[in-house]
């Protein structure tokens, strides 16, 4: 980009300004000895064109839109529409979680994302002995397609996009939405959302795994096959770093896992048949964004150029749709304090902003009072709020990736593509992401990593603002927590109950027998899962009859 | 001196082990003697642990929101089996509110988000020296 001259005179220039610099410490040293990211890169003092790797523009950075996305998916970005702002949400029943839809729809969001309740993604109904104390608390309670048609009552599936939170139970709720789609009288073809559908990061992260690996991969090539033919505007899997990162890992291990499940789907549905040009179109990512505002925008930017780099040169594919990294991002839940919960919201927004400055396609930004239990309606408005401002206000989006070409940005882009292509080639070492999981290398890396930031803090050498420096004596109490209606389970079973009762449970028999059936011979089980949901057969039968047939993990536990 | 032996639980359907696993770590390098459950125990199943592996003291950590529940639970389980006199904690996302009714069922002390590790092993250790001197003095 810069001519060769140039360089060696800026070189010369900048040695003798280092020696400057070097005088002046002694008088005036800097706060610290080494400025790292929290994914120890080196930061440099100041960055000049003699920072860029290479400089080559076209093959590095190209244009927005065009390969490899280093500067966005969208030749327009943000200019053309805003990014969808969509609140995770979900609590208590379907009746309650409808209502806050609604609002958040009045309130101007303009996306849903559907939270539910850990019964609901482990495969137990609410009436389940594992279920009790847990109904309706992390999110809304489904046990059939009842509950889901209450859920998206009154609001059209054919026009909002919905993202569900979804991963060993996802066939059952992409199911049950699809059908009550169709009875609001929409085409499944039209549908258009995403489940989570990560089952890789359940292992390593999350917790919710139901099934051994093999056939939580299999479910999921299922997915993919189904979706590719009857519902293309679906994004079938949202392969997520935010749980990863949440779990400990830093940036570059957000990344690096993330991609290494992300190899791993491509690869078990291309040996099962299908063609990455094709599915490829409908992968999606989820990212979390913490503190570190120029770490964060460089790993957006970083993510974009390494999936599609690995798209193109692992997997041949050609397809420009299919190499796209399009991502949904998460503000950070970890970095949100219980102290001074006020603090929050700047947090938040700081994190929202480097979401925004790297490109992402959808935002949840986090409540306040998140440390302390469920958001309330004032602080999710907040919440919201801060997108829009960011949005309408704040004039950054504009400009599409603004900060591209800041020296800085673009030497921190580059340094975690490096670090992450040198984890992808360790796990690759390992045998893959599956193997990698299954001996606990990927969960020891995470943890190592989770340890190491909690000793930074406790020795002051990560300071949070309120928590280990700035603590005020009198703490702020939050005037009011969002409670879950403690009936909310009992109403729950009452209704299910009610349910068996009165549904034909002969097709709910002959559906789920069909279904085990379909499972044992390896077939296809996403038309069968939507049979025995149409019988109203529950969350918890389904999931038992696949219990059945495929078996259940057993965690080998790392510390 | 004793090595302390603390059994470290995640009770529930609650995933998100983190906390539990970093205190978990931090309490082996203070000198304990560290069990964890892994996830999704059920009450049942960590008092059974906390009597086979002869604990002397239980952590519980809980992101779910069914904090009041599951401690319940454990602390009732735990007296059926005459062993209530050990010690729990209780860590993760628990709303101020909650922290009374926890500490009357029995728990003896609720660590929430932000706690730094050292005053986690200081309390448990001071709790656990009260403990031996108690029942050196009876």
């Amino acid at each position: 980009m810069y001519d060769k001259d140039f360089l060696e005179k800026l070189s010369e220039k900048l040695e003798q300004w280092q020696e400057q610099v070097e005088s002046e410490l002694k008088k005036f040293p800097e706060r610290r000895k080494n400025f790292t990211t929290q994914s120890n890169l080196e930061l440099k003092r100041v960055y000049t064109p003699l920072d860029l790797r290479e400089a080559d523009y076209l093959k590095n950075l190209g244009l927005p839109g065009e390969y490899p996305y280093t500067r966005g998916v969208q030749r327009t970005m943000y200019r053309g529409r805003f990014w969808t702002m969509r609140q995770y949400a979900g609590f208590g029943t379907a009746e309650e979680t409808n209502k806050r839809f609604r609002y958040l729809l009045e309130q101007g969001q303009t996306g849903l994302s559907v939270a539910f309740d850990l019964p609901t993604q482990m495969g137990y109904d609410s009436d389940h002995p594992l279920a009790q104390g847990e109904v309706g608390r992390v999110g809304v309670a489904v046990d059939s397609l009842k509950d889901i048609e209450t859920l998206f009552d009154g609001i059209p599936l054919k026009e909002v996009s919905t993202s569900m939170t979804i991963n060993s139970t996802a066939v059952i709720l992409l199911s049950m939405y699809a059908v009550t789609a169709q009875k609001q009288g929409a085409q499944i073809a039209e549908l258009r959302g995403t489940i989570q559908n990560d089952v890789l990061k359940e292992y390593i992260a999350r917790g919710t795994y139901i099934f051994p690996p093999q056939p939580s991969m299999k479910i999921i090539t299922d997915i993919f096959e189904f979706c590719s033919s009857k519902m293309p505007k679906w994004n079938t899997i949202s392969i997520s770093g935010y749980h990863i990162r949440e779990a400990g890992a830093n940036a570059v291990q957000e990344l690096a896992f993330t991609f290494g499940d992300a190899i791993a789907y491509v690869e078990a549905a291309i040996k099962s048949g299908l063609d990455p040009n094709v599915f490829g179109k409908q992968l999606s990512f989820f990212f979390a964004a913490h503190n570190n505002i120029l770490e964060e925008i460089a790993k957006f930017r970083a993510a974009r150029r390494i999936w599609a780099k690995i798209m193109s040169e692992r997997f041949k594919v050609t397809n420009q749709e299919a190499l796209k990294l399009r991502f949904h991002t998460q503000t950070g839940g970890s970095t949100l304090t219980a102290q001074q919960p006020l603090n929050n919201i700047i947090r938040v927004t700081l994190q929202a902003l480097a979401a925004v400055l790297g490109g992402t396609q959808s935002l949840h930004t986090n409540s306040f009072d998140e440390a302390l239990g469920l958001p309330t309606e004032e602080s999710v408005q907040v919440a919201l709020r801060t997108q829009q401002i960011i949005a309408y206000e704040s004039g950054v989006a504009d400009v599409v990736d603004p900060l591209g070409g800041s020296y800085a940005i673009e030497n921190l882009t580059d340094q975690i593509e490096e670090k992450v292509w040198q984890y992808i080639e360790k796990i690759d070492s390992l045998g893959g992401m599956v193997r990698a999981i299954e001996t606990g290398y990927v969960q020891k890396e995470i943890h190592n990593s989770a340890y190491e930031q909690q000793l930074a803090i406790e020795k002051k050498e990560q300071i949070v603002v309120g928590v280990n420096a700035f603590q005020t004596a009198q703490e702020q109490q939050m005037r009011s927590i969002l409670k879950v209606d403690p009936s909310v389970e009992e109403r729950q079973v009452c209704a299910l109950k009610e349910l068996r009762k009165n549904r034909d449970n002969n097709a709910v028999r002959t559906a789920l027998k069909e279904l085990k059936e379909a499972a044992k011979e390896n077939k296809n089980i996403v038309p069968y899962v939507f049979e025995a949901i149409k019988s109203y057969a529950t969350l918890g039968e389904v999931s038992d009859t696949l219990r059945e047939v495929y078996g259940e993990y057993v965690e080998s536990t790392v510390l | 001196m004793k090595i302390y032996r603390i059994l470290i639980a995640k009770p529930g359907l609650d995933g998100h082990d983190r906390g539990a696993k970093v205190v978990a770590h931090a309490l082996r390098d203070a000198g304990f003697e560290v069990i964890y459950t892994g996830l999704r125990q059920t009450p049942e199943q960590i008092v059974r642990t906390a009597l086979q592996e002869d604990v002397d003291v239980i952590g519980l950590s809980i992101l779910s929101g069914a904090h009041l529940q599951l401690s319940q639970k454990v602390i009732e389980l735990m007296k059926k089996e005459g062993i209530e006199n050990i010690p729990v904690f209780v860590g993760g996302i628990i709303p101020p509110d909650d922290v009374p009714q926890l500490l009357q069922m029995g728990v003896k002390r609720v660590f929430g988000p932000g706690t730094s590790l050292s005053k986690i092993v200081e309390e448990i250790k001071a709790i656990l020296q009260q403990g031996v001197a108690s029942a050196g003095e009876s």
